[in-house]
């Protein structure tokens, strides 16, 4: 669906080169929530921007929809950005228009369009997204989350295949964020919508993310399913969006275990598993004794995940570790 | 009351002042017209190949920022007299209120640009970008975003440049175009009228007072901030 090939981006300010993405390729697949992760700087909103070719590479190419589109311009460029809706951070919506004009504004643009069809498209898309009855409003008289799904309604106008969203939801409260994120979610289950994501929030990308990347200096770092990514980070950039959700140093917590007895064991569980009373049968069965160093249970989407810390003394740990391996259960040996 | 007013105030001519008026209004509401229909364009250019902007043209903008600078430079008084071959061109005379309009609206159309397109960069770069996403064309950008976001900015700028102009119009004496400035030199300051004097100034500070309360109505009906 979206390719980006070997992308290099490299600025030049004052003499200075600044290499904002380096050697990037990522497969966007059509349908599919994907996520961008990176701190500030990382390039990921760099790289958001090229799928529309607001930014355009300075070598390596952008594939949509099958369709090398690095070099499009005027017309087929104007057609490739109505077939993709964009988000932002700062919502950009204009001030000067009411809510209604402003979702009316990209089928203006686009032409061909008469008036009872905008008039019935905006009214169906306010009802979508929660904001009947304010078409007459002004943004200034409405609050982020609200301005948001304005945001969101004005780029559905045209029926985009594609939505982008740039820190979409990084101005919002926690709670406005949930909603508008489960809003996106849930357009596109309903529309099949391929939803890019950009953020710094691995939050964002838990809830709603089937696949993620990890952006660092310029460059995908890693990238996958994002259970595996969330559940199993491998690279430092990742480790540190996944645990900083927790305010956890992982490393640090290690240490603190050097006076705990026995071996230590790190188990994840999904889906139904994480329900399932595995611990009390394998202590009953194996007699091992086990207390809980560190965990979280929580939702990758809509799966269910655990994922404990545990140290195991006494009875057969072995047998332990066997029985859970059959389980299903992911097991990770953090001192033997 | 007329009794009154004729031993406070002896010197003045009320039917001379009524048309020392109405010329000022004449002299600052044409110019006006053509300062917006001009000076409009103008700032969209400048802003438009200015830097990191839609159109960047460094050259094409320092050249036009440079013929801005040039007349912005030299002082009203001089450029009404400069100018009196190309008005004459261009109206057939160089006297009276139409000989003062041309030399109004070199003065007050490349003020009037600078202020366009600072009410311009002032628009929210992010809206901009909002509708290059949408795939909109330079034309829809500037008539469909930048315009009605700094709708309030130019008419304020349209205010600016209006009360300005009725000091530059002060000067059309010089020329024979009469006006309520013109009125207060000859009468107030050169004949010692100080009656008159008094009229006329607290007749401009009334038509300054009028024109900035009428663009602050303006710019707050337009503001959806």
């Amino acid at each position: 669906m979206i390719e980006f090939q070997g992308i290099d981006k490299t600025y030049e300010i004052e003499d200075r080169r600044i290499e904002a993405l380096r050697d990037v390729s990522l497969d966007i697949r059509p349908g599919e929530v994907f996520g961008i992760i990176g701190h500030s700087g990382a390039g990921k909103s760099t790289l958001l921007r090229m799928i529309n070719l607001i930014e355009r590479p300075s070598s390596g190419r952008v594939r949509v929809n099958d369709r090398d589109v690095t070099d499009y311009r005027n017309e087929r460029l104007r057609t490739l950005r109505r077939e993709t809706g964009m988000i932002f951070q700062h919502f950009n919506l204009l001030s000067s228009k009411s809510v209604r004009a402003n979702v009316a504004f990209p089928m203006k643009l686009a032409g061909g369009y008469s008036r009872g069809q905008i008039r019935e498209r905006v009214d169906s898309l306010l009802e979508r997204v929660g904001l009947a009855g304010q078409a007459d409003k002004y943004p200034a008289q409405l609050s982020g989350g609200q301005k948001q799904r304005v945001g969101i309604a004005r780029a559905l106008a045209c029926r985009p295949g594609i939505l982008l969203c740039d820190e979409a939801t990084s101005a919002l409260d926690p709670q406005t964020t949930q909603s508008v994120l489960q809003l996106l979610a849930d357009l596109n289950e309903e529309l099949g919508i391929t939803v890019v994501l950009v953020t710094h929030e691995m939050d964002a990308i838990r809830r709603i993310c089937h696949r993620v990347a990890v952006m660092d200096d310029g460059a995908v770092v890693e990238s996958g399913d994002t259970a595996e990514v969330f559940l199993h980070p491998r690279h430092p950039t990742s480790r540190r969006f996944v645990f900083e959700r927790e305010h956890v140093d992982e490393d640090e917590r290690r240490d603190d275990f050097h006076n705990v007895e026995g071996r230590i064991i790190k188990l994840t569980l999904r889906g139904e598993a994480t329900y399932t009373p595995i611990l009390g049968e394998l202590a009953r069965e194996t007699g091992v004794d086990f207390s809980i160093l560190s965990g979280r249970v929580d939702h990758i989407r809509n799966t269910p995940y655990g994922q404990l810390t545990l140290s195991m003394v006494g009875g057969d740990v072995d047998e332990a570790l066997r029985r859970l391996d059959a389980e299903d259960v992911h097991v990770e040996v953090v001192r033997r | 009351m007329s009794g009154l007013m004729n031993e406070l105030l002896p010197n003045v001519q009320w039917w001379e002042l009524g048309s020392a008026t109405w010329d000022t209004a004449l002299m600052v509401g044409g110019s006006l017209l053509f300062i917006v229909a001009f000076g409009l364009p103008l700032g969209v250019l400048l802003f438009l190949t200015g830097k990191r902007q839609p159109l960047a043209q460094p050259a094409v903008y320092g050249v036009v920022s440079f013929v801005v600078n040039v007349l912005r430079s030299v002082p009203f008084i001089i450029l009404l007299i400069v100018m009196i071959p190309v008005t004459v061109l261009i109206v057939g005379t160089s006297l009276g209120v139409a000989g003062v309009i041309p030399p109004l609206v070199a003065a007050g159309t490349p003020f009037f640009a600078r202020l366009v397109e600072t009410s311009l960069r002032e628009v929210d770069r992010g809206v901009i970008e909002a509708a290059e996403a949408m795939g909109a064309t330079t034309p829809q950008i500037v008539f469909g975003a930048l315009l009605p976001e700094a709708l309030p900015g130019i008419i304020a700028g349209v205010t600016v440049t209006a009360i300005t102009l009725v000091s530059y119009a002060a000067m059309a004496g010089v020329v024979g175009g009469g006006g309520l400035g013109d009125l207060a030199i000859r009468y107030g300051y050169q004949r010692f009228q100080t009656d008159v004097m008094i009229v006329t100034v607290i007749l401009l500070v009334v038509l300054v007072q009028l024109l900035q309360m009428l663009g602050d109505r303006l710019v707050l009906y337009f503001s959806r901030r």
